[in-house]
């Protein structure tokens, strides 16, 4: 009870601070770095690959000018980065390393040693489209490919939400019921290179929120320890992989606890999934990343228009928050779940976490729409989202199966013809 | 033999200090590798951690079980040397910060076998001896993927048999290029301290680790690694498969100090190479159904074009 009341009154006055007083102009990578400044990270494996680099640029010169205490390499590859990110956690050292694309998908082979050897590093992704064809322009294909590997996986909508996620992702991963590592996933150019306004957090109450690395089994001179061995008995294998999974579904309790501190600390509230205007919503869309300022932004339109819409943001990907999707979507009657990827042959990654998330849900939605937008780069506009939910609608009323939308306008067809036409010296439409 | 004055290790009789890694492993018997790394061991004394690519010795070390009285630590097939750093790096930054004592310190070395080194793990060994890391790398070479039943690597010399270079009468001499001079692309990198080594020589072993130990940065060592099941010959001959190679002048002992060359054994005559081929059944169809005089006398012209150098260079003899 004094507890309670004692929380309430440091709760209240830490909301009194006005919070806009110490917001700063800056990227989503700056405030990746900063991040990783406040959480006082010791090492930084490092690769330059666009749109990532600003953030190791950052922690470079802080490095350089004395500012910051760590030690920073650059290497040879984003393979070696991560080894070396991985190592370097089992030593006792808390590690930072951010990367994107190819990149990530370079390093893929450590994502899941990283993760099997339960080295918990933070490791930012810089979301970019990956090759071929070769792009610098953002997507999430690079992002989902790593789902599988045992990473705890964030993604980012605004540039404070790139600086709170660093800060609670090391909670999540450092603690014992998860000890995984993490990726925070912000888009790229969108966040990466776009300033908001950011509040920095105060280092004392950082240091409050996030206490000191301390890694049960370093290497240490006098302690003999193996680690990363071969397991050559079937049984011992699936035991260490399930005992990841067990993990990994604890990350949702030991996340939402974080947020809670968090809040208490920084008064900032975050969940798994952000729920916008959607408790008294009939229909629902479904979105992750910085479009979804895009979807809330079509969502408050149409509210205005007397649409009962609303949006789930979806913050955390893996463990996938189930029952807290099944939880925001109970009873909607339609969903469209917009997907800014593609698994060629299958569609859009997320639609089918989703579904399989809802199914055998006995209030699921009875209307399931994956629409497909923002791959490589391509925006989405609200007429777009519109065009969407009128085709939702009218599957409601005729009831038609819907069926999957891939998201191309016009202009967009337009642009490509001439583009086309440029490279194969007529106009190919009409070969 | 290079008469160390000053070497702390004069006699056999000065190896026999404490063992490292204790009976009792997975390898082959004979294996060539766990040899070197054993008398490797003794030298560097016990607080090392070992970070290992994929290969061989990886098995060396099975759960719940390893010969090493030092650590140890898996990374992948391409990427030992970064996983160094990461120890290396971490140990550094948290001495600085005052966050361990120094005297939790460790050694760090790197061990993979010439698949990761010459082929897989080049660049990221080239990278870690750019940067300088202060680590030590010891690459047995088996001259093929032992582990995957011996196939052609980079590593494997001219004429040799493996499970993808098989001798037919369209292909009669078996693996058809030269070996990859692993020691000059690390010489390149002018590290502190570089050299051959054979486990039929540990007194030499023993010098040569004692003298890059005054060194801080790379420490590299590539060791011939007679393979019995590999190469095919009895695995109580390990050591003299390992001493033919030195003395038929096909795997010179050499240290290169920031690049400075100096061989550690000058053979003053070379055995013949035929005497270590026709001892190995992966070179037996060098010699049979018939002899391919051609190719042998190809490998024995190039064995000798190099020690001519070498006695010109260190010797001023012209021969």
């Amino acid at each position: 009870m004094i507890r309670t009341k004692l929380i309430l009154e440091l709760g209240f006055k830490r909301y009194l601070v006005p919070p806009v007083k110490r917001a700063v102009m800056m990227t989503g990578n700056t405030a990746a770095a900063w991040a990783a400044r406040l959480a006082e990270v010791d090492y930084i494996p490092a690769y330059p690959i666009t749109p990532q680099t600003e953030i190791i640029e950052k922690l470079a010169e802080w490095i350089a000018n004395g500012e910051m205490k760590a030690k920073l390499t650059i290497l040879e590859s984003e393979h070696s980065m991560l080894t070396a990110a991985g190592t370097g956690a089992l030593s006792g050292a808390r590690v930072f390393t951010a990367t994107s694309s190819q990149g990530l998908l370079y390093a893929y082979e450590m994502l899941y040693n990283v993760a099997g050897w339960r080295a918990p590093i933070v490791l930012v992704n810089v979301s970019r489209a990956v090759a071929a064809p070769i792009t610098l322009e953002p997507d999430h294909n690079d992002f989902l490919s790593t789902r599988d590997s045992g990473f705890i996986l964030l993604h980012a909508e605004t540039c404070q939400e790139v600086l709170d996620l660093i800060l609670i992702a090391y909670r999540v991963s450092e603690d014992y019921r998860v000890l995984l590592p993490s990726i925070v996933n912000m888009d790229g150019f969108h966040i990466s290179f776009t300033r908001e306004p950011v509040i920095l957090p105060e280092i004392e109450e950082v240091r409050r929120f996030l206490p000191r690395y301390n890694y049960v089994n370093p290497f240490r001179a006098g302690k003999h320890s193996a680690k990363g061995v071969t397991v050559l008995r079937p049984p011992l294998y699936s035991f260490y992989k399930y005992q990841m999974h067990f993990s990994s579904l604890n990350a949702v309790k030991v996340f939402k606890e974080a947020c809670s501190e968090f809040e208490e600390h920084f008064a900032r509230r975050y969940d798994v999934v952000e729920k916008y205007m959607l408790d008294d919503a009939e229909y629902a869309i479904v979105m992750m990343g910085s479009f979804s300022t895009i979807g809330k932004k079509a969502v408050r339109i149409f509210r205005e228009e007397g649409f009962s819409v609303g949006l789930l943001k979806i913050r955390m990907v893996r463990p996938f928050p189930k029952e807290d999707i099944r939880e925001a979507l109970k009873n909607k009657k339609g969903v469209i779940v917009i997907d800014q990827n593609i698994s060629p042959g299958f569609g859009g990654i997320l639609y089918g976490e989703i579904c399989s998330a809802l199914y055998g849900f006995r209030d699921r939605p009875p209307l399931i729409l994956s629409v497909i937008g923002g791959v490589g780069g391509k925006t989405l506009t609200i007429d777009e989202i519109r065009y969407v939910f009128e085709y939702l609608l009218d599957c409601e009323r005729s009831g038609k199966e819907p069926r999957p939308i891939l998201l191309f306008r016009e202009d967009e067809l337009e642009e490509v013809k001439s583009l086309l036409k440029v490279g194969f010296g007529g106009d190919v439409f009409q070969l | 033999m290079e008469m160390s004055s000053n070497s702390r290790y004069r006699s056999i009789k000065d190896l026999l200090s404490e063992d490292y890694v204790v009976a009792g492993t997975p390898l082959c018997s004979g294996c060539g590798a766990i040899l070197t790394l054993r008398i490797f061991h003794k030298i560097l004394g016990g607080n090392v951690v070992w970070v290992n690519a994929a290969g061989c010795v990886t098995l060396m070390v099975n759960y719940p079980f390893t010969p090493l009285k030092s650590s140890w630590m898996y990374t992948a097939m391409a990427c030992a040397p970064a996983g160094a750093q990461g120890i290396r790096d971490a140990l550094d930054i948290l001495m600085e910060k005052g966050r361990i004592p120094v005297d939790q310190d460790l050694k760090v070395a790197v061990i993979t076998g010439d698949g990761a080194a010459y082929d897989i793990g080049l660049q990221s060994s080239s990278g870690a001896i750019y940067r300088g890391l202060d680590f030590y790398y010891l690459c047995y070479d088996n001259e093929a993927y032992g582990n995957t039943g011996f196939q052609f690597s980079s590593a494997t010399p001219l004429g040799s048999r493996t499970a993808t270079s098989p001798p037919t009468p369209l292909n009669p001499e078996g693996y058809k290029k030269k070996k990859k001079d692993l020691f000059e692309i690390w010489r390149a990198h002018k590290p502190p301290y570089l050299a051959t080594i054979s486990p039929s020589h540990p007194l030499d072993i023993a010098r040569k680790i004692e003298k890059a130990e005054k060194y801080r940065g790379p420490k590299l060592f590539i060791a011939i690694s007679p393979c019995p099941p590999g190469w095919g010959f009895e695995t109580m001959e390990t050591v003299r498969m390992a001493r033919l190679a030195v003395e038929t002048g096909i795997w010179p002992l050499k240290e290169a100090i920031y690049g400075e060359v100096k061989h550690t054994y000058i053979p003053r005559k070379l055995k013949p190479v035929e005497e270590y081929l026709k001892t190995q059944a992966r070179f037996r169809h060098l010699f049979y159904p018939v002899k391919n005089a051609e190719i042998i006398q190809t490998i024995q012209g190039e064995i000798e074009e190099y020690w001519r150098e070498v006695y010109r260079r260190e010797l001023g003899e012209n021969i």
